[in-house]
């Protein structure tokens, strides 16, 4: 049978989200930064017509923002995390086969619906719309890589008014034309510069390029892009999750640490969330790397980190909690001003076929029931137990200054009305 | 292949597996004559919401909606996906500002009416920005 994708895209998620609860942000400029307020991660599109890079630095566009009102917003991942779980849900309802791409992308199968697929596209993009307040996307193609070029042509097209089928489209060559070559999905920076030294610039000229030479310079993964803008369905949608391969805990500090004593405190604390995490998914991990820096924006600026492997894989925080505070030990430099640290597990296997180790000293299973407990205390708890080791009052702790309210998942910061 | 998702989070908030002790606790004896007409636990989040996606809490400020027993720090529950009816009660975004009232749509007038003497109805001309944000399903009062 044929094969027919949509993808469906939220517009600018972040800043969508913050106006769902907040409608006098409709028609402003909106940004949303990211942690600790440094870098701008979503705009909306008065914000972008500002000229407001994706990306850049909070300082670097402090002018344009106060001169026109621009609207800033801490990042409320709460929230998003929330938002984009009930437009999966709403989608879910018009398919039985979704694959959630990222927090603000899915691809729907769509392959054997009778109906007017563009105006199957209009049904999901006014019921997501109406039902969570998230104005979406849709590209509708026969291909993955052809949807994401849909997409993209259906945000910028009046005409389109958020949706587009290019599945028998005689405007389909025109649309490839019009999409630059490193618009293409799984067209990274540097492949597309190498083809366009080699003078292909557009994805139409990508897809009438000679299989051969694609294969010869970009191997099988470039070929099945070609074929797929050909219209032959390569990526079908992705199976199970594939396994995490690792977990990352960082976070900047609200103001800068040089104390080791600060440092472990707050690598303390990020070992305890990167524990939480490991053990919500039943995975154990066999390595962890710290690592430390000062801001990157000042001169001499150190960076570094420690890997230490863990002789059985553990998800036990008080070994996550000793390995990370050694580490520190190690990184830590007298006169440094550190701005961030972060942890990084890996070698992740999963919980119940940890490889034990003969000469393992430690009461896996004790310490297994003490981790669960501590979990089954602290879920949903607004003031959970603590390691003595994360310290009292975190003064390294971020600061959320233009968070928005958790609407969706606090009752004591629920939307008010009047 | 096609991978069909199973569960997609959704926000139940208070969702949560009753392990029953009936089955797992008769070692001997006489099994208990109820184990057969055990049903699930009544579950609030079901009852409350029926399109948890489209399902949103909001607090209520103020005495505008007494009359129809919405109080000052009441909670709402509000399913946006339900088409506004004549007389519901409505969370509604009137220029920007958002408001609960009970709403009456005759022909294509529309009106915003409080549910207290101390506050006007208002009418929705055709310059005021206005959207149904969502329908009041239910209010949530603690005594």
């Amino acid at each position: 049978m044929k094969q027919i994708f949509a993808l469906v895209d939220c517009n600018n998620f972040y800043a969508s989200c913050e106006r769902v609860f907040n409608p006098k942000l409709e028609g402003r400029p909106v940004v949303v930064l990211s942690n600790n307020d440094g870098c701008v991660v979503a705009r909306s599109n008065e914000a972008k017509a500002l000229g407001i890079g994706m990306g850049v630095p909070a300082f670097e566009v402090a002018d344009i923002i106060r001169k026109n009102g621009v609207e800033v917003f801490s990042s409320n991942y709460a929230l998003y995390a929330d938002m984009s779980s009930r437009v999966m849900q709403t989608l879910s309802d018009f398919t039985p086969d979704i694959e959630i791409y990222s927090i603000d992308e899915a691809f729907l199968n769509l392959a054997g619906f009778g109906c007017s697929l563009t105006d199957y596209g209009r049904k999901i993009r006014q019921t997501v719309r109406k039902w969570t307040g998230m104005p979406v996307t849709v590209g509708i193609a026969g291909t993955k890589t052809l949807t994401k070029i849909a997409n993209r042509i259906a945000k910028r097209s009046v005409k389109a008014d958020g949706v587009l089928d290019l599945t028998e489209s005689s405007y389909l060559s025109k649309a490839l034309a019009q999409t630059p070559v490193e618009k293409v999905w799984t067209v990274g920076i540097k492949t597309a510069l190498k083809l366009k030294r080699a003078g292909i610039k557009t994805a139409l000229a990508l897809r009438d390029t000679d299989i051969g030479w694609i294969k010869q310079k970009f191997g099988v993964v470039g070929a099945r892009t070609v074929y797929e803008l050909r219209g032959d369905c390569c990526y079908r949608l992705e199976q199970n999750p594939p396994l995490r391969k690792s977990i990352i805990v960082s976070r900047m500090f609200a103001r800068p640490i040089e104390s080791v004593e600060g440092l472990k405190e707050a690598v303390a604390s990020y070992a305890t969330r990167a524990g939480e995490k490991l053990r919500q998914e039943h995975l154990a991990a066999g390595v962890m790397t710290v690592f430390v820096t000062t801001s990157r924006f000042i001169e001499n600026r150190y960076y570094n980190l420690h890997t230490l492997k863990f002789d059985v894989a553990t998800n036990n925080t008080i070994e996550l909690i000793q390995g990370a505070r050694a580490s520190i030990d190690r990184l830590h430099r007298t006169g440094c001003a550190f701005k961030k640290c972060g942890i990084i597990l890996g070698g992740l296997v999963v919980e119940n076929r940890i490889q034990r180790n003969l000469f393992d000293n430690v009461d896996r299973e004790k310490s297994g029931r003490l981790m669960r407990t501590i979990d089954a205390l602290n879920a949903g708890s607004d003031c959970p137990v603590r390691w003595a080791a994360e310290g009292i009052n975190q003064p390294w702790k971020l600061k959320f200054q233009r968070r928005s309210r958790r609407y969706t998942t606090c009752w004591d910061e629920l939307l008010e009305v009047a | 292949m096609i991978t069909k998702v199973k569960t997609v989070h959704s926000p139940d908030l208070s969702a949560r597996h009753y392990q029953s002790l009936f089955e797992a606790m008769v070692p001997a004896g006489f099994p208990s004559p109820a184990a057969d007409y055990q049903e699930d636990k009544l579950d609030l989040n079901k009852h409350l919401i029926r399109h948890p996606a489209a399902t949103f809490f909001v607090r209520v400020v103020g005495d505008s909606m007494i009359g129809a027993g919405i109080h000052c720090g009441d909670l709402l529950v509000v399913d946006r996906s339900l088409e506004p009816r004549n007389k519901n009660i409505v969370i509604a975004v009137v220029d920007g500002e958002m408001t609960v009232k009970r709403i009456r749509i005759h022909k294509k007038k529309i009106t915003l009416e409080a549910e207290n003497e101390n506050y006007c109805a208002r009418e929705i001309s055709e310059e005021t920005q206005f959207e149904v944000w969502g329908v009041v399903t239910s209010v949530i009062h603690k005594l």
